[in-house]
């Protein structure tokens, strides 16, 4: 698979060229060029900010329609805990859980069962794995992961670790399937996850943490919600007795949706939950120079409100939250008692690496010529960050000079000077034209 | 051979909450420029302390960073009420941070103990009644 594959894309047809992305972008990987945005690979980390900004709806996620599901001959449905939040009155989860088997899919297995063993796993560590660096942080966001992998390389060694739920999920439905069905070859089998982000389906696609995924397919939340809403009114009126029992995580689990539901789970007061891309890269920073060294945990989610406020979703990321806190009140703590067998692979199979895009280059001293250059340049720069140049900010505009993938002169108030200074050179040499063809009233270039 | 890469900031001591942004900033050129994480930490630990300092002790003044091949050097000027007894200053633990400073999570006397353990260079120049210069140095070792 590509090196730089993205949940993100654009059409072109409707993006008008303005700079709402470009100014939001945390790791500014977006420019404007020919009048459309266009995205820096290497720096998008999938946090589907351009997404919820852009106004003319230009910016588009990526995922898997639901037609997908006739590919394959048996299917699971893997949904994420922020799936419960988005319906209103719902007051059990096996309504929403069976509503999804009436869709179509023949077996479902709950992306909050394997949360609750990544949690379980994650106590055991922090408890016994001392040589871990301290504190740790979570590693189930996949747009928290590829930022620090981008922008914080010290703090790599601080990711816990393990899989997402996501995957161990999908690792243990899949498992689930081949026992019960032997007659079915992998091809035959999709795993689909229900998702409320599109950082999901790029961690998917193009995992960092392992060689391969387990999950077929993606849907998005907000494409499957309406179907499951026409469903889950036939399996409501049923009554409750007469729902078939399909849940499989308690309040743990599923609490992981919102934030400071995974840090909850750790059993430990000593945490700190952030949400939202940019409180992410504060605590981050602070992070990187030794600051927090107390807490023991740092959970960030790059979504407001944690993953209840995921792109795909339909709810208001708050209105889900509280309805998760009614849903989950009689629920027990947890339902997942694994023996050690049946857990699928946890942890990471391949380390996350530092991707160093930021550097102006490999070698030290072109780079610091490099930013010697751009300083300068920024220093004749007006400093506006205005974003007519299709840049961010003015130091973007800079360090795009010294890389070659812009001129000074895109700059609006650079070019101006220019096109003045031509002017005087037009006006000048206007009054050098020879002789013979002057008009026989001007006077030769001196006389009065 | 390149020339050395001249930086300059002016540190405000009006507003606290300001405090730490140029070494925030000085961070990501130290990132651009490819310098290992360790250095980097480095640095921006030496800086972020001896920013904090001047915000909160002596009213802002001007940090200036020169990076060539083998070095970052620092220098912190101030015109604040200097440091009388710059050895028990140095002293783990030694503050003279104010209550309120305090409430704001300072105080703890680690800034000065910081920056000497991160750079390898290190000297204070002080008289008080007229301000404080620290100038620090660390070292790109293979870089
Ligand atoms: N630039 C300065 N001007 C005047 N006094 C200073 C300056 N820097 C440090 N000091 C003095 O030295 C003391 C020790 O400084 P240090 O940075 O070690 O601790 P602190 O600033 O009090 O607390 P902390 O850095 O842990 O928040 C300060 O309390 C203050 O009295
Ligand atoms: S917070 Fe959750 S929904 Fe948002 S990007 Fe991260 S994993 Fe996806
Ligand atoms: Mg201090």
């Amino acid at each position: 698979m590509s090196k730089n594959l993205h949940s993100v894309t654009l059409d072109s047809e409707k993006c008008k060229g303005c700079i709402n992305c470009i100014k939001r972008c945390p790791t500014q990987a977006i420019r404007v060029r020919n009048g459309k945005a266009s995205i820096i690979d290497e720096r998008c980390i999938d946090c589907g900010e351009c997404i919820r900004v852009c106004r003319n709806h230009a910016k588009l996620p990526i995922y898997d329609p639901l037609s997908t599901l006739d590919k394959y001959k048996y299917k699971v449905a893997l949904p994420a805990p922020a799936l419960y939040g988005q319906f209103n009155y719902l007051d059990n989860i096996d309504i929403v859980l069976n509503a999804l088997l009436s869709f179509g899919f023949d077996d479902v297995f709950e992306v909050a069962k394997a949360a609750e063993i990544v949690s379980d796993r994650t106590r055991t560590i922090m408890e016994e794995d001392k040589a871990l660096p301290h504190p740790l942080i979570s590693s189930a966001c996949p747009a928290v992961v590829r930022l620090i992998r981008v922008r914080f390389p010290e703090l790599l060694s601080h990711l816990l670790p393990l899989n997402a739920p996501i995957e161990l999920a999908a690792r243990m439905a899949l498992a689930r399937v081949q026992a019960a069905r032997p007659d079915l070859s992998r091809e035959e089998i999709g795993i689909i996850f229900i998702s409320p982000c599109a950082a999901k389906v790029t961690a998917t696609r193009n995992p960092l943490s392992t060689e391969r995924s387990e999950v077929d397919a993606v849907f998005a939340i907000k494409d499957i919600y309406p179907h499951l809403l026409s469903f889950m009114k036939t399996i409501a009126l049923t009554g409750d007795e007469d729902i078939p029992e399909v849940q499989g995580a308690g309040r743990m689990g599923i609490s992981w949706c919102g934030s400071g539901g995974e840090s909850t789970a750790l059993l430990s007061e000593n945490y700190l939950a952030a949400d939202g891309i940019e409180n992410v890269i504060k605590v981050l920073e602070d992070l990187e120079d030794e600051r927090l060294l107390e807490l023991d945990f740092i959970e960030l989610n790059a979504c407001v409100a944690g993953c209840v406020g995921g792109i795909l979703t339909v709810e208001n990321p708050y209105v889900a939250n509280t309805r998760i806190k009614k849903l989950r009140r009689f629920m027990p703590i947890s339902l997942n008692h694994f023996t050690e067998a049946e857990r699928g692979k946890i942890g990471w199979e391949t380390p996350v690496r530092f991707d160093p895009v930021l550097k102006l280059s490999s070698d030290y001293s072109e780079a610091l010529e490099k930013m010697q250059r751009l300083k300068e340049i920024l220093d004749g720069l007006p400093g506006l960050d205005c974003g007519s140049c299709g840049a961010p900010t003015c130091a973007t505009l800079a360090e795009d000079v010294v890389r070659g993938g812009a001129k000074e002169s895109d700059c609006i108030f650079k070019l101006r000077d220019y096109v003045r200074g031509l002017v005087s050179d037009m006006n000048r040499l206007e009054g050098f034209i020879p002789p013979p063809f002057r008009a026989p009233d001007e006077p030769e270039p001196g006389q009065c | 051979m390149p020339k050395n890469l001249k930086l300059h900031y002016d540190i405000s001591g009006e507003d606290y909450t300001r405090a730490g942004e140029a070494s925030a900033q000085l961070k990501q050129v130290l990132r651009q420029l490819g310098l290992s994480s360790s250095i980097i930490r480095r640095v921006s630990i030496a800086m972020y302390e001896g920013e904090i300092n001047m915000v909160i002790h002596a009213n802002g003044g001007t940090i200036d960073v020169e990076i060539d091949s083998a070095c970052v050097s620092l220098i912190l000027k101030d015109t604040g009420p200097g440091i009388s007894e710059i050895d028990l200053a140095m002293k783990e633990g030694y503050s003279t941070a104010s209550e309120s400073v305090r409430s704001m999570g300072f105080g703890a006397g680690m800034g000065l103990p910081n920056m000497r353990k991160h750079s390898d260079y290190m000297k204070i120049d002080s008289t008080p009644g007229v301000g404080t210069t620290v100038y620090m140095k660390i070292a790109l070792g293979e870089e």
